[in-house]
Order: C-alpha cells, then sequence, then structure tokens
C-alpha cells in the first residue's frame, strides 16, 4: 500500500470510530492538543487509560467475587472508569460505565456482573481499536509521510 | 519580561489520566504547571500543615528549592477524591490567612447543581465542568490577574523591599507571614530569600 492510500485508510478507520459512538469529540480535543513539542501525547495518555482501565478491571472483578459485595467501592471503581473514559472520549465505554453504576446504586449483583461483562467488551473493543489506529498511523510516519488532520 | 505573564497554576486530582490532561491543557495555556495527586499534597507544596495552619519553616518536605517560595497564582482541584474531597481543600485554602487570596477552581465530571453552588458560596472563582476543554481555561487568566493587582495596591513599603531584593518576589506569602507570624521567624526566611537570588 502506498502512501496515499495508507493516509487514506486512516482517516476513513478514524471516521468509522466517531461514526460508531467509539470514539467521540473529546478524543479530538486530546489529537489538538498534539504537536511538534509534544508528538506523542495521544498515545501517552492513551496508554495510561489502557493501564489504569486494566486495573479497574481487576478491581471491579474482585470486589465482586466477593462475599458480601462492597457496592460503595464497585461504584467508586466504576465511577473512576466513566471518569478516563469520559477523559480520552471513549464514548462506548462511557456509556457502560453509567449503566453499571445503575446497577451499584440498585445494589443488584446479577446486574454488576453483566455491566462488568460488557464493560470488559467494550473496553477490548476500543482498545483494539486505538492500537490499530495508531499502528496505521506509525506505518505512515515510517513511510515518510505525515499524519492527516 | 516574562515572569508577568507566567502564572503557576497547580492542579490536584487523583486520576493520572486527568493529570495529564490538565498539565497539557494548561501548558499549551501558557501556565507553569504543578500537579499533585491528593489534596493533603496540595497543602504541602502550599507550605500548609494540615493541622494547624501555620507555614511550617522547618519542614523537612522542602526542598533546597524551597517550594513555600514558589508562588501558585492558582489552585485547580477536582471535586471528587479519596480523602480529602476537592470541597474540602477549597475550605482549607480559604480558611488559611496565607492561602486565602489564591483563586481555586473546582473541576467535577458530575453536574450537580447543589454541589456547584456549595463550591462558589465557599468561594471558588469557576466550577469546570469534565472534561476540561481548551476554552474553559481561558477564564482563568483574569481571575489570576485580579490577584496580582491586588498585591500591588498593598502599602508602599512592602512593595519598595520587595522589587529591591527580587523581581519575582512571593507578594502573597511574604504579606501573610508578617501578618501571621512573629518577627524573629520572618528574619531568618527574608535572609533565605536574598541569598536565593
Amino acid at each position: 500500500m502506498d502512501l496515499f492510500q495508507l493516509q487514506r485508510r486512516l482517516v476513513d478507520y478514524r471516521a468509522s470510530l466517531y461514526h460508531e459512538d467509539f470514539l467521540d469529540e473529546q478524543f479530538s480535543q486530546l489529537q489538538d492538543l498534539q504537536d511538534e513539542n509534544n508528538p506523542d501525547f495521544v498515545v501517552e495518555v492513551v496508554t495510561l487509560f489502557f493501564e489504569d482501565s486494566e486495573r479497574l478491571l481487576n478491581e471491579l472483578a474482585k470486589a465482586l467475587e466477593q462475599p458480601i459485595i462492597d457496592f460503595k467501592r464497585v461504584d467508586a471503581h466504576v465511577h473512576q472508569f466513566k471518569g478516563s473514559s469520559s477523559s480520552i472520549g471513549a464514548q462506548r465505554v462511557q456509556k457502560a460505565c453509567i449503566a453499571f453504576r445503575n446497577y451499584c446504586e440498585e445494589q443488584n449483583v446479577e446486574g454488576c456482573l453483566k455491566c462488568l461483562q460488557q464493560l470488559r467488551h467494550e473496553y477490548s473493543l476500543v482498545k483494539t481499536k486505538l492500537e490499530s489506529m495508531f499502528q496505521l498511523e506509525q506505518q505512515i510516519l515510517s513511510a515518510g509521510g505525515s499524519i492527516p488532520m | 519580561m516574562a515572569a508577568d505573564s507566567e502564572f503557576h497554576v497547580l492542579a490536584v486530582d487523583d486520576s493520572i489520566i486527568d493529570r495529564k490532561l490538565i498539565e497539557r491543557l494548561l501548558k499549551t495555556s501558557s501556565f507553569q504547571v504543578t500537579t499533585v495527586d491528593s489534596g493533603s499534597k496540595a497543602l504541602e507544596f502550599l507550605g500548609l500543615h494540615e493541622d494547624d495552619g501555620i507555614i511550617n519553616t522547618n519542614t523537612p518536605s522542602v526542598s533546597p528549592n524551597n517550594h513555600q517560595e514558589v508562588e501558585v497564582n492558582l489552585v485547580i482541584t477536582d471535586y471528587c477524591m479519596p480523602g480529602m474531597t476537592g470541597y474540602d481543600l477549597l475550605k482549607k485554602i480559604k480558611e488559611s490567612s496565607s492561602l486565602k487570596n489564591i483563586p481555586v477552581v473546582i473541576m467535577s465530571s458530575e453536574n450537580v447543581p447543589s454541589r456547584i453552588s456549595r463550591c462558589l458560596e465557599e468561594g471558588a472563582e469557576e466550577f469546570l465542568l469534565k472534561p476540561v476543554r481548551l476554552s474553559d481555561l481561558n477564564k482563568l487568566r483574569p481571575h489570576m490577574l485580579k490577584t496580582k493587582i491586588k498585591d500591588h495596591q498593598e502599602p508602599e513599603k512592602q512593595d519598595k523591599e520587595e522589587k529591591q531584593q527580587q523581581p519575582q518576589s512571593n507578594n502573597n506569602n511574604r504579606k501573610a507571614m508578617e501578618e501571621g507570624i512573629s518577627t524573629e521567624k520572618i528574619r531568618p526566611r527574608l535572609n533565605g530569600i536574598t541569598a536565593m537570588v
């Protein structure tokens, strides 16, 4: 694939992520903050998001395994997850968190477990997609091109 | 001179992602930034001991650069934090004679009207909804300028002293120290500052 095709592919891929609500306007805000002086800003923030999310998913699993579930604690983790996903523009993950918090409030174990599954699913989707996007960007840069806006 | 336009913002947030974000936003807006992950660390940086509200000149946490002399022109803090919330931090700052003039801005991911009014009543200058955007930060500079102007309107003799010693004198802390602490404690401090010049 030549440079132009790669760039085209990236633009289309990105558009699809927005179209399918994986990403929202906040993600473009992040991209706007990236410049020649901070060329890796988006990757850095997203990497922090991945690490933090994995930690939170583990904490959630642990909290929901307890014989007596501390729903406040579960809610606190989901609240954190909601915040971080909102900060990077991962809209579907954020929405999954909102649903999750409702079940926490109701102290509904079944509901929470289902939500955790859903949350894992959405997270893994956006992670895969962002990684593919970064890979495309890398390919473009390696081919001597620049990332289209 | 660059010093006048370089405002220093202390950003407080327990989320590492949000700290990275707010740091980039603030730097892009040409502010100097320090980030901390808790209210207690914020108070430490500001030179305030949580319990007694007195600037502890002997605290071992003061680095050779003498943290307490770094002027903070604005504190921007997340509301929801474990331990000390942003609201608690706001209260402590406003209750402190040395820090009460520092403008405080609260950030929150939740749009709760009662929370917003509580913070504004307690003296917060702004309440920003997360995710914070670059355009939100345009609201910050006026608050920081207001404080600088206020400082320069203080009694002349203080101004003269400070101008001779150090262009970037720490107006807030110096004045506050003279207000709240005995003269014996001030002398060593002033000597320390002139030595830094």
